[in-house]
């Protein structure tokens, strides 16, 4: 790589110029490159780094909105620890992240394999697929809330026309169904993120290893299991990451659809914090369920890291 | 390939019935969302008649939603705060993403990695520390609140793919250029970045949606009815307590999505290889 020896050549340039000390110095790879992440690095560490240092402060503090905090160690986590509605947000949690990433999962790898073949129109269809994932999902939701409107779903006007149910279900207004609804509606959301990755990810495998297998009498179930499978671990692995930290995490849906009810059953972490810190105006207790969050999120993806590690066979 | 000769009804099995049935899923509620719009409210609240269709199309709800709210007024501010947020974190992005790419200096490895694990960062987790701090610093209700946030998601995400990007560019241009005696500024600027533009359309056009798509934020800066974004504004301000304004809440929606369609509808391709490009390495 060029460094500081670069004046050398540029004396013999067509437009040789006189560089100072201080130019030489910046030319120098190692300064250059710091000068140039210093700026973003310094964006980033104001406000990502310093509000999560100050997050861990505040949760240490009883700390009502709009008034001076007084320091009380461990209170808050203890009072969640304690806390009943804190264990059942805690299971909320897990069963919303858990069954929605598994539905994108398999219904994202089933849409790419389908997606994997040559058919009319394939660009057009991709585009639309995508629309879920580009829509604002705020705005995409308000759509899902008329669907699930308890007097004038469109679902329980088909099953009152097919004589299935009459009225038909409460689909926000009975727990197992609000949290059913919000993982249908979170996959909705999801899996063209799958489906469009995974896509890419077989376009990538070579049809060499599909023919190879097929000579040695691979059957197409065969074929999936020892060649795709292995091959596209790498991929599933990732967007299984990306996928499991931004549903664990996730806000907006529940915000939109139900905000956290029917009596708490479908509340998520994000949600039950922004209602004691905004709502309620506990800062400093707020601060310490968004906190809560991080070491069950850090078992999830060890537990995958082990399970679905891309070098494992 | 392959090559197994297949009837049209296995091939429907395969393929059709099962695209079809997804693409019905994928797309009803955008339909749900235009149909709704366009029903008068009689038939709207109306349990009897066959809801899949509309009778009498009307436009009331569209000109009420754009006469009675602040609506154009919110899609003026998501427009603004999506783009002023979209070039800070491109400018930032190609300032960590060049050097950490095409140099070799102490500590890159370590701030490939910060930034890698910022862009893992859950927004819950900074959204009360941030509120305090917005508000301490007076910045509540200005749009300045959210531009100076959303980089915060997008910078890491767009130096990421940027990385990716620039990786893939061959060193022999800027070589000659540094032999020509171009200054490492001059040879980023005039030989580099220009090579870059398909990579930037796809950081750029990622960035834009998400900003437009950000809530969390925007719902605790953005109180006030005239700096607000239009999910904020449609889920703050046609819901009023109980009573939902439906036919304007479904328009709001549409309105809001077309802009972001369109938009990607343009540039699908380079959105699409932003998307698998942290996934997949080509």
């Amino acid at each position: 790589m060029m460094s500081a020896s670069a004046p050398t050549f540029a004396a013999a340039a067509p437009r040789p110029r006189r560089r100072s000390a201080f130019r030489q110095w910046t030319e120098r790879e190692g300064v250059f490159g710091w000068l140039m992440v210093i700026p973003p690095l310094l964006f980033l560490l104001a406000l990502v780094g310093y509000p999560f240092i100050y997050g861990i402060w505040l949760s240490l503090q009883d700390r009502p909105v709009a008034r001076a905090g007084t320091f009380v160690g461990l209170a808050n986590f203890v009072a969640d620890w304690k806390d009943p509605v804190f264990w059942q947000v805690t299971q909320n949690t897990f069963v919303y992240t858990i069954a929605a990433t598994l539905l994108k999962m398999v219904g994202g790898l089933g849409l790419a394999l389908v997606m994997n073949q040559e058919f009319k129109f394939k660009n057009t269809i991709r585009a639309l697929m995508l629309l879920p994932f580009i829509v604002p999902t705020v705005l995409s939701t308000i759509a899902w809330m008329w669907i699930l409107d308890p007097a004038f779903s469109i679902i329980n006007w088909l099953l009152r026309y097919f004589e299935i149910a009459n009225p038909g279900p409460s689909w926000l207004g009975n727990p197992h169904l609000a949290m059913l609804s919000l993982i249908i509606v979170n996959t909705w959301r999801g899996l063209p993120f799958y489906a469009i990755t995974l896509l890419a990810g077989l376009q990538t495998i070579s049809p060499d290893l599909y023919e190879a297998a097929t000579i040695d009498g691979a059957s197409a179930w065969d074929r999936f299991r020892y060649v795709t499978l292995p091959l596209l671990r790498p991929v599933i692995f990732i967007v299984t990451m990306f996928s499991v930290i931004f549903t664990f995490a996730d806000f907006q849906l529940v915000y939109v659809l139900t905000r956290g009810g029917p009596a708490n059953a479908t509340h998520l972490y994000a949600t039950y914090a922004f209602d004691v810190a905004m709502g309620g105006g506990q800062l400093g207790m707020g601060a310490s369920i968004a906190l809560a969050m991080l070491p069950p999120l850090a078992l999830i993806i060890f537990a995958m890291s082990i399970y679905m590690k891309p070098n494992k066979t | 390939m392959i090559v197994e000769r297949r009837g049209w009804t296995a091939r429907s099995l395969k393929l059709w019935l099962p695209l079809g049935a997804f693409m019905i899923f994928t797309l009803f509620p955008f339909y749900w969302m235009a149909v709704t719009s366009l029903k008068p409210n009689s038939e709207l609240y109306n349990r009897k008649i066959m809801p899949l269709i509309v009778y009498h199309p009307t436009l009331k709800h569209y000109v009420d939603l754009l006469s009675e709210t602040n609506f154009l007024l919110w899609t003026w501010n998501t427009f603004v705060v999506a783009v002023v947020s979209t070039a800070i974190s491109l400018v930032f992005g190609v300032m960590l993403a060049y050097p950490l790419a095409r140099m070799r200096f102490a500590g890159a490895a370590l701030i490939s990695f910060a930034v890698a694990a910022t862009y893992l960062v859950p927004q819950p987790l900074l959204f009360i520390p941030l509120a305090d701090i917005i508000n301490q610093l007076g910045l509540g209700d200005t749009l300045t609140s959210v531009i100076l946030t959303y980089p915060t998601l997008l910078v890491p995400f767009c130096a990421w793919l940027l990385m990716g990007y620039f990786r893939s560019v061959p060193h022999e241009l800027e070589d000659a250029a540094r032999i020509d005696g171009a200054t490492r500024l001059q040879t980023m600027f005039k030989v580099f970045l220009p090579l870059c533009i398909p990579g930037f359309i796809s950081a750029g056009i990622f960035a834009f949606t998400l900003a437009q798509n950000e809530f969390l934020y925007a719902l605790i800066f953005l109180t006030q009815t005239d700096v607000r974004t239009v999910p904020v504004g449609a889920i703050s301000e046609l819901v009023k307590g109980d009573v939902f304004y439906w036919g304007q809440l479904m328009a709001a929606a549409l309105l809001g999505s077309v802009p972001v369609a369109i938009i990607y509808s343009f540039f699908v391709e380079h959105y699409v290889a932003g998307l698998t490009a942290g996934a997949v390495k080509q």
